[in-house]
């Protein structure tokens, strides 16, 4: 109902006159406090504009009196980071990993540059500590497939595991079951052979061990010491890539397993790799 | 003084015409089942077989054997408000608001402990998490929103609502877009844009509903007879037509066939980023700000009985809100691809949205200026008064955060999610719980609620519910954003981002128990609803209709 603006008591303001289902208005002014900010703000907003890019124009736009340029600024980060690293990476290039390794204040920074990188890349499969899990081999032991020498880790590092690199290193154990080399009684007589390799108290079936010399032996040695050169794992240190019970090294036979990993030749820089090469050598493993 | 207005009914005519229209749904949808390869999508045609079904019968019914007259009871100022379509909404708000809380703290507890997500695709978090978000902000919020315009609409108008199906299409047909767009997520249809995942059949039948909606609320104000048209039906307008707006042009997509759930989006690269997150940001400007101070400038004064602090406030601020909150949306975008011009005016637009916001928060608290005793008794007021405190932080924190130098601390961090949930859980939610608290004994026709007492129960548990969620978040995202910018004495990142995650989880658990919490108030609040509806307690029905004078 449009009535008379009528006085407030308690404000000591009129109304609008307006009323709709009981709601009036009080006719207050703006509050001045508000009104300032808001034209400050306003006022601020435009300053920014005159002094950053800002406002389309038909074919551009207008660049601002600072020329600040958001590109420009994060690739002068960029640069300033990369110059602040580039003696000790320049270093490591330069020198052999074994150098490296004996020049205190070089290894330092491939150790900070190897953490920080294997924290966002190989963290992932090998676990935070390189503890690995199933499948992901444990940095830490001395146990290596392709074997743990700096120049070993570095290049397993630089062409992967059965990835695209052309160099790639690649194993290729059979699938003694699917390819029909071997039977299922075959395969886990063999099986038990092998757990008897690193566990005195399990003793091997008959011929088992016939098996074993005339499918396996030709990778994983006579004696089952393994094959670094073909990525044929030591059979008798009861340390197990994907678990040593006789139901999983059973389906490892079998199926085979063949895991991968990824290539990091043109994924990280050079001298990251060799950082991170010595960071994994230092864990503890390292030959 | 008023003209008795004659009582509603409904014509032959509009009863065939709406029938006619959902049989021709019937048979797009059946086509669909027919052709589609997608088992989700046939699914979906089921589901609008079903629906459009019982909508024909409803149609028919409406009306039948009354010679189309529609029973309603005139209120004592000789209006015959269409209140049962208010029930429904109000109904179904309690209902979604329940179901997106839940959704909300599964989700929140997925976070801490991963194993939840029981390595199913149904319950993978990136099909949950937009089930929570449109489950709180489209299925609550919306049917909140819906059913208060309904109701402020007829009330400061004086005028029932515009058409006797129309009002229920909008409310069934809403319910079916929800139901759609739920089901989907969970079977994996999604078109990937925040706040907007339906696919495009979705979007075409959302659109149909918001055209009618805003039909009905546009007759409504042009049946009025008040001469002048009240502050919160200003927002609520602003609210309808702009979403119908930001839904239009940031789902133009083609689909790969009429009768396959794919589509893909009429924007390249940046461009559709820049179109989604204008659409992101208005979709919180414009629906959880624009129309929930429609809420509030109704309820506030209505409850706590004075006039509103300033009628020029409210003029200044609101066309303030509308023209500057459109430009804000590429504050989402800062330090991304986006030109750099456009996070310029992302940036300084959002900082001069700052007071415009809170020109809405003057206005809401200064009403309760002669009635602040008020809120000792009366946590109904209370509930709404924290929500626009809460709106007044939020909306401090927002502009705050679009600063570039914050922004490239907080982005992407877990502070982003604490600021949402202060709007949402703060503002949003506590304006609706206080107008739903208003609305039953109104609509229910009973004296009081069934317990004052539990009301403030509701609103400590949830309190302190909504200040864990806060503060676990804003410390997470600060720590979060430091240790992923923190750099050794050698220039080398300090933390890798799986230790960053780790860092996470005390924090998460926080969080949930927070959200568990909110939960618990909410259910409170439902059965005290329910009870009151009952009649039980306090809530002694009333014979005779509310006085509206």
């Amino acid at each position: 109902m449009s009535t008379e603006p009528e006085f407030d008591k308690h404000s000591k303001t009129y109304t609008t006159g307006h009323e709709w289902d009981g709601i009036k208005e009080l006719n207050t002014p703006l509050p001045r406090w508000w009104l300032w900010t808001y034209i400050a703000c306003i006022v601020w907003a435009v300053g920014y504009w005159i002094l950053m890019p800002a406002w389309p124009l038909v074919s551009s736009y207008s660049k601002g009196v600072l020329g600040y340029s958001q590109r420009d600024a994060v690739a002068a980060e960029l640069k300033d980071t990369r110059n602040s690293r580039n003696v000790f990476a320049q270093k490591l290039l330069s020198s052999n990993l074994e150098t490296i390794e004996a020049t205190p204040k070089l290894m330092e920074f491939a150790l900070a540059s190897g953490r920080a990188a294997f924290g966002d890349n190989c963290a992932g499969c090998h676990g935070s500590g390189a503890s690995g899990s199933k499948g992901y081999p444990n940095l830490n032991d001395d146990d290596w497939l392709w074997g743990g020498t700096l120049e070993d880790i570095h290049h397993t590092i630089t062409v992967g595991v059965r990835s695209s690199d052309d160099d790639t290193r690649e194993s290729d154990m059979p699938a003694f079951l699917t390819d029909e080399i071997l039977t299922k009684d075959q395969i886990s007589d063999v099986a038990t052979y092998v757990m008897s390799l690193s566990d005195p108290a399990i003793k091997a079936p008959a011929g088992s061990a016939e098996i074993f010399q005339d499918n396996c032996a030709a990778c994983h040695g006579e004696d089952a010491h393994g094959n670094r050169d073909v990525g044929a794992p030591n059979l008798t240190d009861a340390i197990w890539l994907y678990g040593g019970d006789h139901k999983t090294i059973t389906t490892t036979i079998s199926y085979s397993r063949r895991g991968v990993m990824p290539t990091w030749a043109g994924r990280l820089d050079k001298a990251t790799i060799r950082s991170l090469a010595i960071y994994v050598h230092a864990l503890g493993g390292g030959e | 003084m008023t003209k008795l207005s004659s009582p509603p009914a409904v014509s032959g005519l509009a009863k065939g015409l709406t029938s006619l229209c959902l049989g021709v749904g019937v048979l797009l949808a059946l086509f669909i089942v027919a052709r589609t390869t997608s088992s989700a999508m046939a699914f979906h045609g089921y589901i609008m077989i079903i629906a459009f079904t019982l909508g024909i019968v409803a149609i028919i019914n409406l009306g039948f054997g009354k010679g189309g007259h529609i029973t309603a009871e005139a209120s004592p100022a000789g209006v015959y408000y269409n209140d049962a379509v208010i029930k429904a909404g109000v109904i179904a708000s309690a209902f979604w608001g329940i179901a997106a809380f839940l959704a909300g703290i599964f989700i929140a507890w997925q976070l801490a402990f991963p194993v939840l997500d029981f390595d199913l695709p149904w319950t993978n978090f990136g099909r949950l998490r937009p089930l929570h978000t449109s489950a709180a902000i489209f299925a609550f919020g919306g049917n909140v929103l819906i059913a208060t315009s309904f109701y402020v609409v007829q009330r400061t108008c004086k005028a029932r609502l515009a058409g006797e199906i129309a009002p229920w299409f909008v409310f069934w047909g809403y319910q079916l877009f929800i139901v759609l767009a739920a089901t989907g997520y969970l079977l994996g249809i999604t078109q990937s844009k925040e706040y907007a995942e339906p696919e495009w059949y979705v979007d075409i039948w959302l659109t149909i509903v918001w055209v009618v909606y805003l039909l009905v609320f546009l007759g409504t104000l042009m049946r009025r007879k008040e001469p002048h048209i009240y502050v919160a039906n200003w927002f609520y307008l602003a609210f309808i037509i702009t979403i119908a707006m930001l839904h239009l042009i940031n789902n133009l997509a083609v689909p790969v066939s009429f009768a396959e759930p794919k589509s893909y989006s009429l924007f390249p690269g940046v461009q559709d980023a820049l179109v989604q997150w204008w659409y992101g940001h208005n979709a919180v400007g414009f629906f959880l700000t624009a129309g929930f101070l429609g809420i509030m400038y109704y309820f506030i004064p209505k409850r706590a009985e004075r006039p509103v602090y300033s009628y020029r406030l409210s003029i200044v601020h609101f066309w303030s809100l509308i023209f500057i909150y459109i430009w804000a949306g590429p504050h989402h975008l800062l330090y991304t691809a986006l030109p750099e011009w456009t996070q310029t005016l992302g940036m300084t637009f959002s900082i001069i949205l700052w007071m415009p916001s809170w020109g809405g928060m003057i206005n809401g608290l200064m009403t309760l200026s002669g009635a602040w005793d008020k809120l000792r008794t009366d946590p109904v007021l209370k509930m709404m008064m924290v929500s626009v405190a809460f709106y007044g932080m939020s909306t401090f924190e927002g502009p705050m955060m679009a600063i570039k130098a914050v922004n490239g601390l907080s982005h992407y961090t877990n502070w982003t999610i604490g600021h949402v949930h202060s709007g949402t859980l703060g503002w949003v939610s506590y304006v609706s719980f206080g107008a739903l608290y208003c609305l039953v004994p109104w609509l229910w026709k009973r004296k009081e609620l069934y317990s004052i007492k539990l009301v403030n129960i509701h609103f400590w548990i949830s309190t302190v519910g909504i200040v864990l969620y806060i503060t676990s978040m804003w410390v997470a995202g600060i720590m979060q954003g430091l240790m992923w910018r923190a750099y050794d004495s050698l220039g080398f990142l300090k933390y890798s981002f799986v230790e960053t995650v780790e860092a996470m989880h005390p924090y998460y658990i926080i969080r949930a128990t927070g959200g568990v919490l909110f939960l618990l108030g909410a259910l409170i609040m439902v059965y005290n609803l329910w009870k009151t509806a009952r009649g039980a307690g306090a809530a002694v029905p009333i014979t005779q209709a509310v006085p509206a004078e």
